[in-house]
């Protein structure tokens, strides 16, 4: 091991993550090696120095009354909500048959726990922090058979990773991102100068097969393929989407 | 078109939790409400911020709660707090994110008085040099040496793979001696 390499595992030492032979192995490495020791030193005592300097917040006071009080106001009112929202919903249904949409809007996600809403808001969002300087990728390549194999032990299913170069959709590589509050997998896109998130779970049941809508100027299409459920978001436009999704899914 | 769809979707905010889910939630996600409110005031630093910022992560995790499988409630909701940290950075001031912390537009945050109490000048030290880091260093930080997370729950926290956060918090700490370095520097530049 040189001294480059252990700059991170003296960390690991230090936070006793290493497994026993590395441990061991990093042990003797400082026996002969100042360096390693020294940097070891100074940080066991910044280590001691956070330790002692009570850096962690306390509460403030009435901040767990408000959100208790919140939590109570949100399941009593919910009841009544959904029997309210079922009517709207109904309506807006009623209406959209009537205007003809070409894009199927199946607003019925009661079951999996999420409004439509608040499964957008969390599309766009896991969207917009994935394109904040260094986020977009985990691993970069354009290569799947790279791509492909990265997923493996990080999440429990096998995504769908193929490269569309030639039909204007480069494959740019893939992250993990968590969507409500699950590990997902993340498949990353180029369309022109834009970037699509194409986000990859296992089907949950209830889950109706294909929905999409746009918020704040961000469009997602979302749907069921085999065992697993898709949803691709980007502010590129629906017909791109669409085209993007049909590549996938062929 | 889009707006008749969401003006419908918007009456489906609130979820159905049955009562003994929401029993569930008081027990196995609020005590762990210290733990989120510390995150955000660090991601955010600001109590007033992170007070608003952690009552709708709590609120996001109780719509998210029936969704909740696993067994690591902390971890979960961390997750959540995150989330919505950055989603509020993202919105409030979008560079920050990237960027170490302006000194120059530095307010300091007045500590609790039980915290000056303990140790007054090296307590106000460390946070200003914690608070210079970029959110994805003091994060790090804060799960590990606030907050006691293993690696594999900061992995899990903050979607990284562990190789990643090992790396990360090895170039915070460093960093973190650094700005610690030059302060005491430029405390002595002054002293004489």
């Amino acid at each position: 091991m040189t001294c480059e390499e252990n700059r991170i595992v003296l960390h690991a030492y230090l936070d006793g993550e290493l497994d026993a032979s590395r441990s061991a192995e990093f042990e003797k490495h400082l026996e002969g090696c100042t360096v390693c020791v020294r940097a070891l030193e100074a940080q066991e005592s910044l280590r001691s120095a956070i330790q002692h300097a009570n850096l962690y917040e306390p509460l403030p006071g009435g901040l767990e009354a408000k959100i208790r009080r919140q939590l109570r106001g949100a399941s009593a009112a919910s009841s009544a909500t959904k029997i309210f929202a079922w009517r709207w919903l109904a309506a807006a249904a009623a209406l959209l048959l009537v205007v003809g949409l070409s894009w199927r809007y199946v607003p019925k996600r009661v079951d999996s726990g999420l409004s439509e809403s608040a499964f957008a808001s969390e599309i766009v969002d896991a969207h917009i922090r994935s394109l904040q300087p260094g986020h977009l990728t985990d691993v970069l390549s354009s290569d799947r058979h790279t791509v492909k194999p990265w997923f493996d032990g990080k999440v429990v299913f096998a995504p769908p990773v193929k490269d569309f170069t030639e039909e204007g959709f480069p494959l740019i590589g893939g992250r993990l991102d968590v969507l409500e509050g699950q590990n997902v997998a993340a498949l990353v896109y180029g369309r022109r100068k834009h970037f699509i998130n194409v986000f990859v779970w296992p089907q949950r049941a209830g889950e109706t097969e294909q929905y999409a809508g746009s918020k704040n100027g961000y469009n997602w299409i979302s749907w069921q393929q085999g065992e697993l459920r898709l949803c691709a978001v980007s502010d590129t436009n629906r017909d791109d989407l669409a085209a993007l999704k049909d590549l996938i899914a062929r | 078109m889009d707006a008749q769809v969401w003006a419908a979707g918007q009456t489906l905010r609130t979820v159905v939790l049955p009562v003994q889910d929401r029993e569930q939630f008081d027990e196995l996600v609020l005590p762990h409400l210290r733990a989120a409110f510390n995150l955000a005031r660090w991601l955010l630093r600001s109590r007033e911020d992170a007070e608003d910022v952690t009552q709708e992560a709590l609120m996001r995790a109780f719509r998210f709660f029936g969704g909740f499988r696993g067994t690591d409630a902390r971890a979960w909701l961390l997750q959540i707090v995150r989330n919505t940290c950055y989603t509020w950075i993202e919105k409030n001031s979008p560079m920050a994110s990237s960027v170490e912390f302006d000194e120059s537009l530095h307010l300091s945050q007045m500590p609790g008085p039980e915290a000056q109490a303990v140790s007054g000048s090296e307590r106000e030290k460390l946070a200003k040099a914690l608070e210079q880091l970029s959110p994805r260093s003091r994060e790090v930080i804060v799960l590990r040496e606030l907050e006691g997370c293993s690696y594999k729950e900061i992995a899990a926290i903050t979607a990284m793979p562990i190789g990643t956060v090992m790396s990360t918090l090895a170039r915070a700490r460093e960093r973190l001696q650094e700005l610690l370095g030059a302060q005491a520097r430029k405390e002595a530049v002054r002293d004489l």
